[in-house]
Protein backbone atom coordinates (compact mmCIF):
# COMPACT_ATOMS: atom_id res chain seq x y z
CA UNK A 1 0.00 0.00 0.00
CA UNK A 2 1.15 3.51 -0.35
CA UNK A 3 2.72 5.06 2.55
CA UNK A 4 0.19 8.18 1.94
CA UNK A 5 -2.93 6.19 2.61
CA UNK A 6 -1.21 4.35 5.55
CA UNK A 7 -0.69 7.98 7.74
CA UNK A 8 -4.34 9.09 6.74
CA UNK A 9 -5.73 6.30 7.65
CA UNK A 10 -4.64 7.09 11.32
CA UNK A 11 -4.93 10.76 10.66
CA UNK A 12 -8.34 10.12 9.29
CA UNK A 13 -8.85 7.99 13.02
CA UNK A 14 -7.46 10.77 15.36
CA UNK A 15 -3.88 9.62 15.43
CA UNK A 16 -0.96 12.40 14.73
CA UNK A 17 1.31 11.94 17.85
CA UNK A 18 4.45 9.69 17.00
CA UNK A 19 7.42 8.50 18.93
CA UNK A 20 9.88 5.60 18.07
CA UNK A 21 13.01 4.17 16.29
CA UNK A 22 13.16 3.79 12.74
CA UNK A 23 13.11 0.64 10.83
CA UNK A 24 13.73 -0.12 7.16
CA UNK A 25 9.93 -1.72 6.87
CA UNK A 26 8.85 1.58 7.53
CA UNK A 27 11.26 3.70 5.59
CA UNK A 28 9.51 4.62 2.97
CA UNK A 29 6.35 5.95 5.11
CA UNK A 30 8.95 7.23 7.58
CA UNK A 31 9.85 10.02 4.65
CA UNK A 32 6.13 10.33 4.28
CA UNK A 33 5.52 11.30 8.06
CA UNK A 34 8.36 13.72 8.70
CA UNK A 35 7.54 15.60 5.71
CA UNK A 36 3.24 15.58 6.85
CA UNK A 37 2.69 19.22 8.65
CA UNK A 38 0.01 17.59 10.55
CA UNK A 39 1.99 14.46 12.25
CA UNK A 40 4.13 15.52 15.35
CA UNK A 41 6.76 12.61 15.57
CA UNK A 42 9.53 12.61 18.37
CA UNK A 43 12.99 10.66 17.05
CA UNK A 44 12.94 8.59 20.47
CA UNK A 45 16.41 7.38 22.24
CA UNK A 46 14.33 3.43 22.54
CA UNK A 47 11.62 1.69 22.27
CA UNK A 48 10.89 2.06 25.90
CA UNK A 49 11.02 5.97 26.32
CA UNK A 50 9.13 5.76 22.64
CA UNK A 51 6.25 4.40 24.60
CA UNK A 52 6.74 6.77 27.49
CA UNK A 53 6.48 9.81 25.37
CA UNK A 54 3.35 8.92 23.55
CA UNK A 55 1.39 7.40 26.15
CA UNK A 56 1.04 10.86 27.33
CA UNK A 57 -1.13 11.49 24.34
CA UNK A 58 -3.56 9.88 26.13
CA UNK A 59 -3.91 12.21 29.07
CA UNK A 60 -4.41 15.16 26.84
CA UNK A 61 -7.77 13.21 25.51
CA UNK A 62 -5.89 11.34 22.31
CA UNK A 63 -4.29 8.12 21.30
CA UNK A 64 -0.68 8.15 20.50
CA UNK A 65 1.91 5.77 18.55
CA UNK A 66 4.71 3.75 18.63
CA UNK A 67 6.86 2.81 15.85
CA UNK A 68 9.46 0.28 16.46
CA UNK A 69 11.27 -3.06 14.60
CA UNK A 70 10.35 -6.11 16.32
CA UNK A 71 13.96 -5.99 18.07
CA UNK A 72 12.89 -3.61 20.31
CA UNK A 73 9.99 -5.29 21.69
CA UNK A 74 11.78 -7.07 24.42
CA UNK A 75 12.39 -3.18 25.74
CA UNK A 76 8.82 -2.47 26.12
CA UNK A 77 7.99 -5.71 28.57
CA UNK A 78 8.46 -3.11 31.53
CA UNK A 79 6.54 -0.47 30.54
CA UNK A 80 3.69 -2.33 28.95
CA UNK A 81 3.78 -4.72 32.72
CA UNK A 82 4.42 -1.88 35.23
CA UNK A 83 2.97 1.31 33.59
CA UNK A 84 0.64 0.80 30.28
CA UNK A 85 -1.49 -2.80 31.35
CA UNK A 86 -1.25 -1.29 35.04
CA UNK A 87 -2.73 2.09 34.71
CA UNK A 88 -4.09 0.72 31.92
CA UNK A 89 -3.21 3.65 29.06
CA UNK A 90 -3.66 2.94 25.72
CA UNK A 91 -1.22 3.13 22.65
CA UNK A 92 -0.76 1.78 18.75
CA UNK A 93 2.05 0.25 18.42
CA UNK A 94 3.28 -0.04 14.96
CA UNK A 95 5.74 -2.90 14.74
CA UNK A 96 8.18 -3.50 11.76
CA UNK A 97 8.32 -7.14 11.71
CA UNK A 98 11.86 -7.90 10.13
CA UNK A 99 12.71 -11.43 10.22
CA UNK A 100 9.44 -12.88 9.57
CA UNK A 101 8.84 -16.32 8.07
CA UNK A 102 13.01 -17.51 9.60
CA UNK A 103 16.00 -18.25 7.77
CA UNK A 104 16.56 -17.35 5.11
CA UNK A 105 14.51 -14.42 5.47
CA UNK A 106 16.31 -11.31 6.35
CA UNK A 107 19.43 -11.00 8.31
CA UNK A 108 20.04 -13.43 11.07
CA UNK A 109 20.21 -11.27 14.32
CA UNK A 110 15.92 -11.16 13.39
CA UNK A 111 15.97 -14.99 12.93
CA UNK A 112 15.00 -15.77 16.51
CA UNK A 113 12.57 -12.49 16.96
CA UNK A 114 10.98 -12.60 14.23
CA UNK A 115 9.92 -16.45 14.87
CA UNK A 116 8.87 -15.11 18.43
CA UNK A 117 7.05 -12.18 18.03
CA UNK A 118 3.71 -12.65 17.96
CA UNK A 119 4.20 -15.21 21.01
CA UNK A 120 5.58 -12.15 22.94
CA UNK A 121 2.25 -10.54 22.33
CA UNK A 122 0.37 -13.54 23.39
CA UNK A 123 2.29 -13.81 26.75
CA UNK A 124 1.92 -10.26 27.37
CA UNK A 125 -1.92 -11.01 26.38
CA UNK A 126 -1.21 -7.37 24.22
CA UNK A 127 -3.83 -7.46 21.51
CA UNK A 128 -2.22 -7.54 17.66
CA UNK A 129 -3.46 -7.75 14.08
CA UNK A 130 -0.91 -8.16 11.09
CA UNK A 131 -1.15 -5.88 8.16
CA UNK A 132 -1.73 -7.06 4.78
CA UNK A 133 -1.40 -4.69 1.62
CA UNK A 134 -5.43 -4.81 1.46
CA UNK A 135 -6.77 -4.78 5.13
CA UNK A 136 -5.63 -1.30 6.52
CA UNK A 137 -8.83 0.08 6.97
CA UNK A 138 -10.02 -3.31 8.65
CA UNK A 139 -7.70 -3.83 10.92
CA UNK A 140 -7.01 -0.58 11.98
CA UNK A 141 -10.73 -0.50 13.05
CA UNK A 142 -10.75 -3.85 14.87
CA UNK A 143 -7.19 -3.00 16.73
CA UNK A 144 -8.62 0.70 17.83
CA UNK A 145 -12.05 -0.61 18.73
CA UNK A 146 -10.07 -3.18 21.18
CA UNK A 147 -7.58 -0.84 22.15
CA UNK A 148 -10.55 1.84 23.50
CA UNK A 149 -12.42 -1.08 25.00
CA UNK A 150 -9.96 -2.58 26.92
CA UNK A 151 -7.74 1.17 27.32
CA UNK A 152 -4.56 -0.85 26.57
CA UNK A 153 -2.04 -0.66 23.77
CA UNK A 154 -2.16 -3.21 20.54
CA UNK A 155 0.30 -3.50 18.17
CA UNK A 156 -0.15 -3.33 14.79
CA UNK A 157 2.23 -5.98 12.92
CA UNK A 158 3.75 -4.78 9.27
CA UNK A 159 6.05 -7.18 7.23
CA UNK A 160 8.62 -5.71 4.91
CA UNK A 161 7.19 -4.37 1.50
CA UNK A 162 3.58 -4.04 2.88
CA UNK A 163 4.06 -0.09 2.90
CA UNK A 164 5.86 1.27 0.28
CA UNK B 1 23.13 18.10 51.78
CA UNK B 2 19.26 18.15 52.45
CA UNK B 3 17.45 15.48 52.84
CA UNK B 4 15.27 14.45 50.21
CA UNK B 5 12.05 14.90 51.92
CA UNK B 6 12.63 18.72 52.65
CA UNK B 7 13.55 19.10 49.22
CA UNK B 8 10.40 17.71 47.86
CA UNK B 9 8.48 20.19 50.50
CA UNK B 10 10.15 22.73 48.68
CA UNK B 11 9.62 21.91 45.41
CA UNK B 12 5.78 21.21 46.19
CA UNK B 13 5.73 25.12 47.43
CA UNK B 14 6.57 26.47 44.21
CA UNK B 15 4.48 23.97 42.54
CA UNK B 16 1.25 25.96 41.46
CA UNK B 17 -2.19 24.84 41.74
CA UNK B 18 -2.43 23.69 38.20
CA UNK B 19 1.15 22.75 37.53
CA UNK B 20 1.50 18.91 36.49
CA UNK B 21 4.52 16.65 38.87
CA UNK B 22 5.07 13.16 37.54
CA UNK B 23 7.03 11.22 39.96
CA UNK B 24 9.83 8.25 39.13
CA UNK B 25 8.76 4.71 41.17
CA UNK B 26 9.55 3.97 44.56
CA UNK B 27 10.34 6.41 47.75
CA UNK B 28 10.16 9.42 46.06
CA UNK B 29 7.04 8.74 45.06
CA UNK B 30 5.84 7.47 48.32
CA UNK B 31 7.22 10.81 49.79
CA UNK B 32 5.57 13.43 47.47
CA UNK B 33 2.05 11.11 48.15
CA UNK B 34 3.07 11.92 51.68
CA UNK B 35 3.62 15.14 51.74
CA UNK B 36 1.27 16.56 49.55
CA UNK B 37 -1.67 13.82 47.36
CA UNK B 38 -3.06 15.91 44.94
CA UNK B 39 -4.55 14.97 41.43
CA UNK B 40 -1.71 16.88 39.76
CA UNK B 41 0.61 14.38 40.40
CA UNK B 42 1.64 11.25 38.67
CA UNK B 43 2.81 8.28 40.65
CA UNK B 44 4.62 6.66 38.47
CA UNK B 45 4.78 3.18 40.82
CA UNK B 46 6.15 1.38 38.34
CA UNK B 47 8.48 1.44 35.34
CA UNK B 48 12.09 3.00 37.16
CA UNK B 49 13.38 5.56 34.17
CA UNK B 50 10.30 6.49 32.34
CA UNK B 51 9.50 9.33 34.10
CA UNK B 52 11.33 11.85 32.21
CA UNK B 53 9.98 10.09 28.93
CA UNK B 54 6.54 10.65 29.71
CA UNK B 55 6.99 13.80 31.40
CA UNK B 56 8.38 14.81 27.73
CA UNK B 57 5.20 13.74 25.86
CA UNK B 58 3.24 15.41 28.62
CA UNK B 59 5.08 18.80 28.27
CA UNK B 60 5.01 18.54 24.25
CA UNK B 61 1.73 17.93 24.42
CA UNK B 62 -0.05 20.57 27.17
CA UNK B 63 2.22 23.16 26.44
CA UNK B 64 -0.05 25.11 28.75
CA UNK B 65 0.97 23.18 31.67
CA UNK B 66 4.14 23.66 33.94
CA UNK B 67 5.19 20.05 33.90
CA UNK B 68 7.91 19.15 37.00
CA UNK B 69 9.58 15.63 36.50
CA UNK B 70 10.77 14.48 39.53
CA UNK B 71 13.34 10.91 39.84
CA UNK B 72 16.19 9.95 41.19
CA UNK B 73 19.95 9.18 39.88
CA UNK B 74 19.22 6.16 39.55
CA UNK B 75 16.20 6.55 37.26
CA UNK B 76 17.59 9.25 35.40
CA UNK B 77 21.36 6.95 34.65
CA UNK B 78 19.00 3.75 33.98
CA UNK B 79 17.54 6.42 30.61
CA UNK B 80 20.28 8.91 30.12
CA UNK B 81 19.63 8.88 26.53
CA UNK B 82 16.78 10.65 27.05
CA UNK B 83 18.51 14.39 28.40
CA UNK B 84 19.56 15.06 24.79
CA UNK B 85 15.94 13.77 23.52
CA UNK B 86 14.50 16.47 26.06
CA UNK B 87 17.50 18.85 25.15
CA UNK B 88 16.76 18.24 21.60
CA UNK B 89 13.18 18.63 21.41
CA UNK B 90 13.62 21.63 24.30
CA UNK B 91 10.02 22.00 26.11
CA UNK B 92 9.94 25.74 27.78
CA UNK B 93 7.54 24.32 30.19
CA UNK B 94 9.21 21.24 31.39
CA UNK B 95 11.20 21.56 34.75
CA UNK B 96 13.25 18.21 35.51
CA UNK B 97 14.58 17.63 38.85
CA UNK B 98 17.18 15.08 39.76
CA UNK B 99 17.03 14.08 43.27
CA UNK B 100 20.46 12.68 43.76
CA UNK B 101 22.04 10.72 46.92
CA UNK B 102 24.35 8.68 45.10
CA UNK B 103 22.14 5.39 46.22
CA UNK B 104 19.16 3.03 45.00
CA UNK B 105 17.83 4.25 48.83
CA UNK B 106 14.24 2.61 47.62
CA UNK B 107 15.91 -0.96 47.90
CA UNK B 108 18.27 -0.32 50.67
CA UNK B 109 20.83 2.17 49.90
CA UNK B 110 22.81 0.44 47.21
CA UNK B 111 25.31 2.98 46.02
CA UNK B 112 24.93 3.95 42.63
CA UNK B 113 27.68 5.61 40.52
CA UNK B 114 26.60 9.18 39.89
CA UNK B 115 29.07 10.23 42.88
CA UNK B 116 31.48 9.86 40.01
CA UNK B 117 29.77 12.55 37.70
CA UNK B 118 28.25 15.69 37.72
CA UNK B 119 24.57 14.69 36.39
CA UNK B 120 24.32 18.17 35.88
CA UNK B 121 27.12 18.30 33.71
CA UNK B 122 25.97 16.08 31.49
CA UNK B 123 22.40 17.29 31.13
CA UNK B 124 24.07 20.76 30.28
CA UNK B 125 26.47 18.88 27.78
CA UNK B 126 23.54 17.48 26.04
CA UNK B 127 21.93 21.06 25.20
CA UNK B 128 20.08 21.30 28.77
CA UNK B 129 19.95 25.57 28.35
CA UNK B 130 19.97 26.39 32.00
CA UNK B 131 21.37 23.69 35.00
CA UNK B 132 21.78 24.08 38.45
CA UNK B 133 23.23 21.79 41.04
CA UNK B 134 22.23 22.43 44.40
CA UNK B 135 23.31 20.76 47.99
CA UNK B 136 21.62 23.26 50.32
CA UNK B 137 17.62 24.34 50.77
CA UNK B 138 18.80 28.11 50.26
CA UNK B 139 20.32 27.29 46.97
CA UNK B 140 17.65 25.22 45.59
CA UNK B 141 15.14 27.49 46.95
CA UNK B 142 16.66 29.94 44.43
CA UNK B 143 17.27 27.64 41.65
CA UNK B 144 13.44 26.84 42.12
CA UNK B 145 12.54 30.82 41.62
CA UNK B 146 14.80 30.80 38.80
CA UNK B 147 13.98 27.43 36.84
CA UNK B 148 10.08 28.52 37.57
CA UNK B 149 10.38 32.08 36.16
CA UNK B 150 13.06 31.57 33.51
CA UNK B 151 10.35 30.38 30.80
CA UNK B 152 12.85 27.47 29.46
CA UNK B 153 13.39 24.13 29.89
CA UNK B 154 15.51 23.81 33.32
CA UNK B 155 17.26 21.06 35.36
CA UNK B 156 18.03 20.82 38.85
CA UNK B 157 20.13 18.71 39.95
CA UNK B 158 19.64 18.27 44.04
CA UNK B 159 22.76 16.67 45.76
CA UNK B 160 20.42 15.21 48.64
CA UNK B 161 21.63 12.27 51.71
CA UNK B 162 20.19 9.33 52.34
CA UNK B 163 17.38 10.10 54.93
CA UNK B 164 14.80 7.43 54.83
CA UNK B 165 11.33 8.20 56.58
CA UNK B 166 10.04 5.47 59.07
CA UNK B 167 6.94 3.49 58.34
CA UNK B 168 6.18 6.00 55.49
CA UNK B 169 2.87 4.98 53.23
CA UNK B 170 2.83 3.05 50.11
CA UNK B 171 0.79 5.95 47.67
CA UNK B 172 -2.61 4.09 48.26
CA UNK B 173 -4.62 5.16 45.29
CA UNK B 174 -5.41 2.11 42.70
CA UNK B 175 -3.13 2.25 39.38
CA UNK B 176 -6.55 3.54 37.64
CA UNK B 177 -7.71 6.34 40.12
CA UNK B 178 -4.03 7.89 39.83
CA UNK B 179 -4.49 7.30 35.84
CA UNK B 180 -8.21 9.35 36.11
CA UNK B 181 -7.71 12.11 38.16
CA UNK B 182 -4.39 12.90 36.13
CA UNK B 183 -6.33 12.84 33.45
CA UNK B 184 -8.67 15.70 34.71
CA UNK B 185 -5.21 17.63 36.16
CA UNK B 186 -4.07 17.83 32.70
CA UNK B 187 -7.32 18.66 31.04
CA UNK B 188 -8.19 21.68 33.60
CA UNK B 189 -8.61 25.14 31.88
Amino acid sequence: MDAHDFWAALKGRGLNFFSGVPDSTFHDAYNVMVNDPDIRYVPAVREDVALGIASATFFTGGLGGVILQNSGVGNLVNPLTSFNLMYKIPALLIVGWRGYGGPPNDAPEHWIMGAKTPEFFNLLEVPYEILEPDNLDAVLDLLLETIKERSIPGALLVRSGVIS
Amino acid sequence: MIARYQAIESILAHVGSGDLVISTTGMISRELFTLKDRPGNFYMIGSMGLASAMGLGLALQAPNKRVFVLEGDGSAMMSLGTLPLIASEQPANLVHIILDNEAYESTGGQPSISSNFDLAQTANTTGYPWTRRVEDLEELEAALTEATNGGQLSLILVKAGIAPLEGIPRVSHTPEEIRDRFKGAVQAV
